[in-house]
């Protein structure tokens, strides 16, 4: 900092040091657990660090990534949605049924269940925003009845639980090949949804730190008063968060349908805290105002090199969970001591 | 071990993801493209055989331990290393399936709850030169994924023939309770069950939460009285539904698959009439022993059709005998 007085820029545009700009940024202590979680396994066991060790953990990485990063989006707008981890089953349940109970070609199918899906998210925003109620409750609500839904409609149409039969539809392979088609590096097979999550998460870091719209989301997050009498479309801007977390479960859900041509009903209940816990790992803060895309997508990525480098490992999984539970503590803990410095680099 | 030539590998891979080298889509059905059965491996050197099972039965289900149970005592009988992994999601499944083909496990076990959704992941297992053996469900589709065996008991089957004995021992109206919405094999059985018995009603459970299975079994048992039987598909909620059926003062009499303590002593008190025993520990044991004939002696075994483990029937008539065996997890 210079003292000079002539043009003196104000303080809160001018420069920073490099260390002080990266200690700020919610994704850093998330990264460094990453890389923690990364380096343990790579020592522990012996076949992580391996391509196709790699494209294990990357792929399970990846689809909750893709909602740990939507997720984290409506959670800095200051809101829950526990629909989430269902609705990658509803969307896959219609695309299905409408493939091959109905005989659509499955762009159409596809169509329509991206349509039901914004129509779902739009609902839950609007029940939120019209009600005043906690979203926590709202779309606990929606969850329970989507789950009703996935499997009454199911069993109604199919008389099982299970819908299969998806690779003789029309147009699985065109779908499959933009949704579910595998790439070859080194004759390491790697799952399509990695770039997916690559994708969505440069959207999400895009929209929210370099554009207006980003600038809502902080707003209504941070405080919806102050928000809404600067301006801001507070009704807009949530709906839109809702809608936003409905697409990527559509996306989700669009993916699993066409890597696994089947789905069950009760696929995805309870994902959807692993979606918040993936954005809280990468820097979300509960009470919404804070957070960021990147930082989710890291989140997910710890959980999926955790979850995958246990079976590596080849601990005893009657304790896969107590692990799981400590590895995603610990990663919360240490981006929790970086936080704390960096808030006082922030003063 | 750790060591720089792995990062620098992985930071290969990292660049040349950004850089696409081959794309390929997933395949669709052409009719019966069968994948053909791997060669025999070359007879194994370097090490005991290791084994990896991935089943769908979900963390500390007692019908599934007594598998896992079976699966490690062969590995202990035969030195086999047997890793046990389960994930009621497929797709959590197939990952699991992906993981244990990374590690290079000289074979692999699995239950195929969901077998369109494991397909990919089984036959990248063939093409890697790992044999597997599919267990407990799944059997249609064993074979055409290049499995070696299969071992099992066919639902449709079982169904059927617990419906025959419900329907001599004289009753008219069935309540056959699910408890895992998306098994399609529960469904198979329910549907056998409707085939030989007629009046047939289903129920909805959650297994995992055991108490609200009680309240709905005994609520769909008080709203319809004329309900005389009630068939659980597994042990614990056999033991659910007979309290169910006690609380709600119903002339329901129970029968339930498999076994565990509880129904061996509600069998030889009466309050249950039958179990249909599928007899899963041989699911976790024989396909260790067969893993160890394939890959020691080039061994197959079923000739092409599923190795049948049931239905076998446990009543007051050879309680006596199995009881021990339920009491230590083995049956």
């Amino acid at each position: 900092m210079t003292a000079a007085i002539q043009a003196q820029p104000d303080e809160r545009v001018a420069k920073k040091s490099l260390t002080d700009r990266l200690v700020v940024r919610p994704e850093i202590g998330a990264l460094l657990g990453a890389v923690l979680v990364f380096v343990f396994f790579s020592v522990v066991t012996g076949q992580f660090l391996s391509p196709l060790g790699v494209a294990t953990w990357l792929d399970d990485s990846s689809t909750l990534g893709i909602m740990a990063v939507v997720v984290a989006l409506l959670m800095v707008g200051g809101e829950f949605d526990l629909s989430a981890g269902v609705m990658t089953a509803s969307t896959s349940l219609v695309t299905a049924i409408l493939a091959t109970q109905a005989g659509w070609n499955v762009w159409l199918a596809l169509l329509v269940s991206l349509a039901f899906a914004l129509g779902v998210g739009a609902f839950n925003g609007w029940l939120v925003m019209k009600t005043g109620l906690p979203s926590f409750i709202v779309t606990l609500g929606s969850f329970l009845a989507l789950q009703g839904l996935n499997l009454g409609v199911t069993r109604l149409i199919t008389n099982t639980v299970q819908v299969s039969g998806m690779r003789s539809t029309s147009g699985y392979e065109s779908a499959g090949g933009l949704f579910a088609s595998t790439f070859d590096i080194g004759g390491t097979e790697f799952q399509s949804s990695i770039i997916w999550w690559i994708v969505v998460t440069a959207i999400a870091a895009w929209l929210l730190v370099r554009t207006r719209f980003g600038n809502w989301i902080f707003a209504v997050g941070g405080s919806q008063v102050s928000a809404r009498s600067v301006g801001v479309p507070v009704v807009r801007t949530k709906i839109l968060l809702f809608m936003g977390t409905a697409l990527g479960a559509w996306l989700v859900g669009s993916i699993n349908i066409l890597r696994f041509a089947s789905v069950q009903a009760n696929q995805g209940i309870g994902l959807e805290f692993q979606y918040i816990i993936a954005a809280v790992i990468g820097g979300c803060l509960l009470t919404g105002g804070f957070g960021s895309a990147v930082g989710a997508a890291i989140g997910a990525l710890i959980f999926g090199m955790a979850r995958q480098g246990i079976v590596f490992a080849q601990w005893n999984s009657d304790w896969f969970m107590l692990f799981l539970g400590i590895m995603l503590l610990a990663a919360v803990l240490v981006n929790n001591a970086f936080r704390r410095r960096a808030e006082r680099v922030r003063r | 071990m750790f060591s720089f030539k792995k990062l620098a590998g992985v930071a290969a891979i990292a660049a040349a993801g950004l850089v696409l080298s081959a794309c390929s889509g997933p395949s669709a059905d052409n009719s019966n493209s069968s994948a053909s059965s791997p060669a025999p491996a070359a007879p194994s050197s370097g090490g005991p055989l290791k084994v990896a099972v991935v089943t769908h039965g979900s963390a500390g289900d007692a019908f599934w331990n007594v598998v896992k149970n079976g699966a490690q005592q062969a590995g202990k009988d035969l030195n086999v290393g047997v890793d046990y992994y389960s994930d009621g999601d497929p797709g959590n499944q197939a990952k699991l399936i992906d993981n244990a083909v990374a590690q290079k496990v000289g074979g692999l076990v699995v239950s195929m709850a969901n077998p369109q959704a494991l397909q990919t992941s089984i036959q990248n297992a063939v093409k890697a030169g790992i044999p597997v053996v599919t267990i407990n469900s799944g059997e249609d589709s064993s074979a055409a994924f290049g499995a070696i065996a299969h071992v099992g008991q066919s639902e449709g089957l079982a169904g059927q023939g617990a419906g025959q004995r419900l329907k001599a021992a004289g009753k008219t109206k069935l309540l056959c309770v699910i408890h895992e919405a998306g098994n399609i094999g529960q469904n198979q059985r329910c549907d056998g069950a409707k085939q030989t018995f007629g009046n047939v009603t289903t129920l909805q459970v959650d297994i995992s939460n055991p108490t609200d299975a009680q309240s709905r079994i005994r609520g769909a048992l008080q709203s319809d009285p004329s309900i005389d039987a009630v068939l659980a598909l597994n042990s614990q909620v056999a033991a659910r539904a007979v309290s169910a059926a006690k609380e709600a003062n119903s002339k329901a009499q129970v029968a339930t698959f498999d076994l565990n303590a509880d129904v061996v002593a509600a069998i030889k008190d009466g309050s249950i009439l039958f179990a249909v025993d599928q007899q899963q520990y041989e699911q976790g044991y024989l396909p260790i022993v067969f893993l160890k004939l394939y890959k020691e002696n080039g061994n197959t075994i079923g000739g092409g059709h599923p190795v049948q483990t049931g239905p076998g029937f446990v009543d007051k008539t050879n309680i006596d005998t199995v009881a021990p065996y339920a009491q230590r997890g083995t049956r």
